[in-house]
């Protein structure tokens, strides 16, 4: 530094936003340019470190993709065609906003609000209600919903945000499938601790990559078989005694009593020793256990009872019972070793040794911490105790249309080891656990829908039994993505990938506006891509697009920009307000609540404006019930302001914020709005983290002292325990509805046998859905997708560093299939599945499942778009998956299409690829096919950047030979 | 004699890039820089980076490794590129062993380049200059940054901590430490150049299961057991027998 620079520096602490990991950083900006991005050593979630993307941070800041007006499609111009116009904000917000008002007076279904990872769904989802409009969703349809309904719905949390794996206390540690990107920072410091301590790690996974690379052991497995590999496990387990039959009994509905007298009505329902009080969300705890010691049935934990688990046996008035677990035991019966071996490709030895590894380091090397607690019955123990066996997995298992049950599995597979909310297993994260499943539930009929009207019931919620459905006299969908209906009853984040081909299709009903934030639905976040970018540009019959009105907030030139009407351009991370909000996806830790904030660290680009403030703008302007004062005045200035001031309901001391509630900030948790909190925020590295006392860290379902502070803090209605559902009775009301056994809502006649076989209250495997309708002959394969470490979706193609790591994608495979089908490393080649097919590039690898072939996801690029020439190796050699993967599948049954989809949550299958490859041909170009029109610049964009690029401090190429790398 | 290194522990590290961005992030506006990026929103974008991450297997299914390996200038205590240099642009400091270049010197012969047996010279081919890791030697000894910071930025950045940086020949140092107690070795020992950088494998832990393990007395499945007999319907000695 020399006298005459005077260079103005500071340090301003954020939030990162290059995936969704939430990591502290500490962002340098000299002379209001971004200079440094680090980790904050002071934030629970990172610690310090930072990954590849959260560094590259700045060359997102400066990307030439940016969108900096808002825009029309010049009128006459046909969508599509990048056709735009700049118009000013008011122009922008008065065109929507009157469109907007007409839709809300009228019939509120015709506008949808689809979102992708946004990270403000507790925002969105309040204009959605308000408006009154039922067709409202983020990303998680076709993200990872079968691992939070799956977990949910069996252990009363889930992995990520609300759970995971205590890796500082376990000693053996299993991931299966790809998981590397939730959580990312954290989960890489804690593997490493985890190894250095000595554990051991398992990956099951077809490929050996990320995670995986540093496994002690790799197991590859069949994709779309994990269901199968679970089922074994539990079988060996249960087979051998290797469960925890004290914590079975005690916290889990293992003991209580089941009816199996198949002809009853009542069939598979658990014995009920009298009518409870209707608590609305939570089951009454009136259930029976078999006592052992007198030998006679005894309410559940009744003192001194000690239930059993096995056999059969009857009631005083003559019915057969017996204990889910006895259910359990004979369900895993058939599903040995052997058997799934065949499915998986596992040897049976080798799962049986999984699980006695497993099942032997849980119970012989348990951990005992010295922390007194009282149970939810009263009972008080002297000590935690764990088993220090834990798991971790995502869209590996997630993404197959039987994930929900290969997820009960795990959830299953973990009670028995005895390992939910103990030191070294799972562990919830506030504010889980929650009953199973949570109190929130959807709008029940079309008479929810009212024009003028907030939407009665929650946008997304969590059915307990039919009558929670979202469905008309006929038993018909409400929602537009069929979300919350028969055909997926249990779809808590609704089916955003349906949402286009429904609404072209006019199935259930057509609409008017759409409106879509931060989701690619014209690339990477659609299946069948090709078609759906076809379904945005369909005319009806009178000349006007199918789906009239299609408004596209983001701050980059990705695909969808292209079919905009409307386009809004949104803020950088750096550049705008945030909540991680307890209200939606917080950054809570096992030792209790955490949320964080993002604050502007540059002003907006251009005419850049965060679209959560397009919201509030929207909601007042269209006279939002919770947007006004109650004298009809605007409430809320923007998003800033409503984040300090929203509560959940006026005077609850709730609102988006935990941190620094009180008039002064003196309070936490629930307190009234202080008018200073961001301050607060911005001084105290934008975090607020909550310590729980020792004694309600653990056990926490059952843990009296945490159920009522959680119930003090508003986190639960209910204090009663949560007992893990190893049966789930409440599958089994959807099953008795299916097959007429049942008072109330049943399916209609088409849907019965569906619901009637997924819906079972027992985890089974079964093929996925893809496999059972094509000629698995014809496509042998197995195509799936990973996670690279340094790309997050789609939006880092754009960004000149980590570009240059992940520029193209390749389909890798096994050597043997090259050989088979007589082409070799890096040949040109066709990837055909019964829905299409992608021309690319094959890499030979043997990290790979010879059954399966994968590439890295959202590589491939539309020519054009993110700001990238058409030359680029995203266009020409990388390629997109999913033009392969159908968004439907046949129902079989001559009743059309259903989604292709998880029929129990409607979680998009799309792993459950199939494929067969050949040679391409060697007078075919040597570029990635399909190929569309390039993508043209829009108005506001900065002109395309030169042949070389030298960054520093903000100019884009800067200095002569420059520094000297002398001190 | 002080000799700054890096200790990279293969065992933890997954591959994750974090320590190549963060380099280039600090090192382009700072005293090394820029590093230039060619093509950068084009057909093969191909830029400087000190620091790059290989990756490859070893094996065949199902016995197959991945190993991600990231290589910077291993600060070599023989470094053959600094004899070749015709300018005296690539030296080797005195005080702690770490390899420069005076960009001021350097004329771009890429002699260095050649020399260099791991490949870890940077072309800036925009400049014509040869750049290379420095340890963010700007960075360490910088008083106006708090201790714990006084790192290169990838040892700061790696999520996995599977970077150590310290002076290898200070026994006490956690770098030497780790060395000598995780068998840290070197690249390509035969060349003589010593180098500086040493790497820790991969070690495997394995869980033994013993036979017994599994026929515990404390096995729920006879707790299960206890009490469940139901009296039988043969005939037993018990019925017709009563002396």
């Amino acid at each position: 530094m020399t006298a005459t620079v005077i260079e103005k520096s500071e340090i301003k602490s954020t939030t990162c936003y290059m995936c969704a990991c939430r990591c502290g950083i500490n962002v340098t900006v000299e002379d209001g340019e971004v200079r440094y991005i680090e980790g904050n050593p002071n934030h629970p979630i990172n610690k310090g470190v930072i990954c590849a993307k959260g560094s590259s941070g700045i060359m997102k800041q400066y990307s030439p993709a940016r969108i900096t007006k808002p825009l029309r499609r010049i009128p006459g111009a046909e969508r599509g065609t990048s056709a735009f116009e700049e118009i000013s904000w008011e122009e922008a917000l008065d065109t929507i906003s009157k469109r907007l008002e007409h839709i809300r007076e009228t019939d509120p279904k015709q506008f949808a609000l689809f979102t992708g990872r946004d990270q403000m769904q507790a925002l969105t989802g309040l204009f959605a209600k308000q408006f009154g409009t039922p067709n409202y969703a983020a990303h998680g349809g076709f993200c990872s919903v079968n691992m939070a309904a799956g977990l949910i719905y069996t252990i009363g949390g889930s992995f990520w945000e609300f759970g995971g794996p205590d890796l500082e206390r376990s000693k053996l540690f299993i991931m299966i499938g790809t998981a590397e990107d939730h959580h990312s920072n954290p989960m890489k410091a804690e593997l490493a601790q985890f190894k250095r301590n000595g554990g051991k790690f398992i990956a099951i996974n077809p490929v050996r990559t990320g995670y995986a690379a540093i496994a002690d052991e790799w197991v590859p497995i069949k994709p779309g078989t994990d269901g199968a590999l679970l089922l074994a496990i539990n079988h060996e387990i249960i087979k051998q005694g290797l469960f925890d039959r004290d914590f079975l009994s005690k916290y889990s509905n293992s003991p209580d009593l089941v009816n199996v007298e198949e002809d009853s009505d009542t069939f598979g329902m658990f014995i009920r020793s009298e009518l409870a009080e209707d608590k609305k969300c939570v089951e009454p705890e009136n259930k029976m256990w078999w006592d052992r010691h007198t030998d006679q049935a005894v309410s559940s934990h009744a003192e001194g009872a000690d239930p059993r688990l096995m056999g059969e046996f009857e009631l005083e008035d003559g019915t057969k019972v017996k204990p889910s677990f006895q259910l359990l035991k004979e369900r895993v019966e058939k599903y040995t070793p052997e058997w799934a071996a065949e499915i998986t490709g596992i040897s049976a030895d080798t799962i049986r040794r999984l699980a006695h590894e497993m099942g032997i380091v849980a119970r012989d090397e348990t951990i005992e911490l010295p922390i007194p607690w009282t149970d939810a019955w009263g009972n008080e123990h002297e000590s935690i105790t764990g088993n220090p066996v834990s798991f971790h997995a995502m869209r590996g298992l997630a993404a197959h249309s039987n994930g929900f049950q290969t997820i009960r599995s795990l959830g299953i597979l973990m009670s028995l080891l005895g390992t939910i909310d103990r030191p070294g297993g799972f562990r919830h994260k506030a504010p889980f656990p929650r009953p199973i499943p949570p109190c929130a539930k959807p709008p029940k009929s079309p008479e929810d829908v009212q024009p003028g009207s907030p939407l009665e019931g929650m946008p997304l919620g969590f059915p307990a039994s039919p009558e929670d459905l979202f469905v008309d006299d006929e038993g018909g969908p409400v929602r537009l993505d069929k979300g919350f209906s028969w055909e997926y009853p249990l779809s808590v984040h609704g089916l955003m990938h349906n949402a286009i081909t429904n609404a072209w299709r006019g199935d259930p009903y057509p609409i008017d506006t759409l409106m879509l934030f931060m989701a690619n639905m014209a690339w990477n976040s659609s299946m069948n891509t090709s078609r759906v970018r076809e379904m945005l540009t369909d005319k009806r019959e009178d000349g006007e697009y199918k789906i009239p009105f299609l408004i596209v907030c983001d701050a980059f030139h990705s695909e969808t920009i292209a079919f905009a009407d409307i386009v809004l351009p949104d803020t950088t991370y750096l550049e705008r307000h945030d909540a991680m909000s307890m209200l939606d996806r917080p950054i809570s830790e096992f030792q209790g609540p955490a949320d964080s904030v993002r604050v502007p660290v540059v002003p907006p680009k251009g005419e850049c404006r965060p679209f959560q403030d397009v919201i509030v703008e929207l909601g007042s302007r269209l006279k939002l019930p919770r947007f006004m004062n109650l004298d009809g005045t605007r409430k809320f200035k923007d998003y800033k302001d409503l984040v300090i001031n929203y509560e959940t309901e006026i005077g609850s001391g709730i609102g988006f914020l935990a941190g620094w509630r009180g008039k002064n900030g003196e309070k936490s948790l629930r307190g009234e709005p202080n008018p200073n909190q961001w301050e607060m925020y911005a001084k105290n590295d934008c975090v607020f983290q909550y310590e729980l006392p020792k004694s309600y860290q653990y056990m926490r379902n059952w843990n009296r002292g945490y159920l009522h502070w959680a119930q003090d803090h508003s986190m639960i209605r209910h204090t009663d325990p949560i007992n893990i559902h190893v049966y789930s009775e409440l599958l089994q009301k959807f099953r008795l509805a299916a097959e007429g056994k049942r008072e109330g809502r049943q399916p209609p006649d088409h849907l019965r046998e569906r619901v009637r076989l997924h819906f079972d209250p027992l985890p089974f495997y079964s093929e996925p859905l893809e496999t059972q309708t094509i000629d698995k002959d014809l496509y042998p394969l197995n195509a799936i997708t990973q996670r690279p470490m340094a790309m997050y979706h789609s939006w880092d193609s754009q960004n000149a560093w980590l570009r240059q790591i992940h520029a193209h994608n390749y389909l890798f495979m096994s050597p043997r299939v090259g050989a088979e089908h007589g082409f070799g490393d890096g040949d040109w080649i066709w990837a055909e599945s019964a829905h299409g097919k992608v021309r690319c590039m094959c890499r030979f690898s043997e990290s790979v499942e010879p059954g399966t072939v994968w590439t890295w996801n959202a590589i491939g690029k539309a020519s054009g778009s993110w700001s990238l020439d058409d030359k680029a190796n995203e266009s020409k050699k990388g390629f997109l998956l999913n033009h392969l993967i159908s968004e439907e599948i046949p129902s079989g049954k001559g009743q059309g299409v259903y989604s292709n989809s998880d029929p129990i949550t409607g979680q998009a299958a799309w792993y459950d690829l199939r494929v067969r490859v050949y040679k391409a041909g060697d007078d075919e170009p040597k570029e990635t096919s399909p190929q569309f029109d390039t993508m043209k610049r829009v108005p506001g964009m900065e002109p395309a950047r030169g042949l070389w690029q030298s960054f520093a401090k903000g100019l884009l190429n800067s200095g002569s030979k420059n520094g000297s790398g002398k001190e | 004699m002080t000799q700054l290194a890096l200790v990279i522990d293969l065992n933890t590290c997954v591959g994750c890039h974090a320590c190549v961005t963060s380099c280039k992030e600090w090192n382009t506006s700072g005293e090394a820089g820029p590093m230039a990026d060619k093509n950068p929103y084009g057909a093969d974008p191909t830029g400087n980076f000190f620091n790059r991450v290989q990756t490859f297997e070893v094996g065949v299914f199902p016995q197959t490794q991945t190993i991600h390996f990231p290589k910077s200038c291993l600060h070599c205590e023989e470094p053959p590129c600094v004899p070749v240099c015709p300018t005296g642009a690539s030296y080797k400091r005195p005080e702690d062993g770490i390899v420069l270049v005076d960009y001021d010197k350097c004329i771009g012969c890429e002699y260095c380049a050649w020399a260099c047996p791991y490949g870890a010279r940077e072309f800036d081919e925009s400049k014509k200059v040869m750049k290379k890791c420095t340890l963010c030697v700007d960075r360490i000894y910088d008083e106006e940054l708090p201790k714990s910071l006084r790192k290169p930025a990838c040892v700061l950045a790696c999520p996995a901590s599977a970077r150590i940086f310290g002076d290898i020949h200070d026994p006490e140092s956690e770098a030497s430490i780790a060395i000598n107690l995780s068998n840290g070795y070197q690249l390509m020992p035969e060349w003589g150049t010593q180098a500086a950088n040493h790497y820790l494998p991969r070690r495997k832990v394995d869980i033994k299961v013993h036979e017994e393990d599994l026929m515990r007395s404390s096995n729920p499945l006879d707790e299960e057991d206890r009490g469940q007999r139901k009296p039988t319907t043969r005939v037993t000695l018990d019925d017709s027998t009563s002396w």
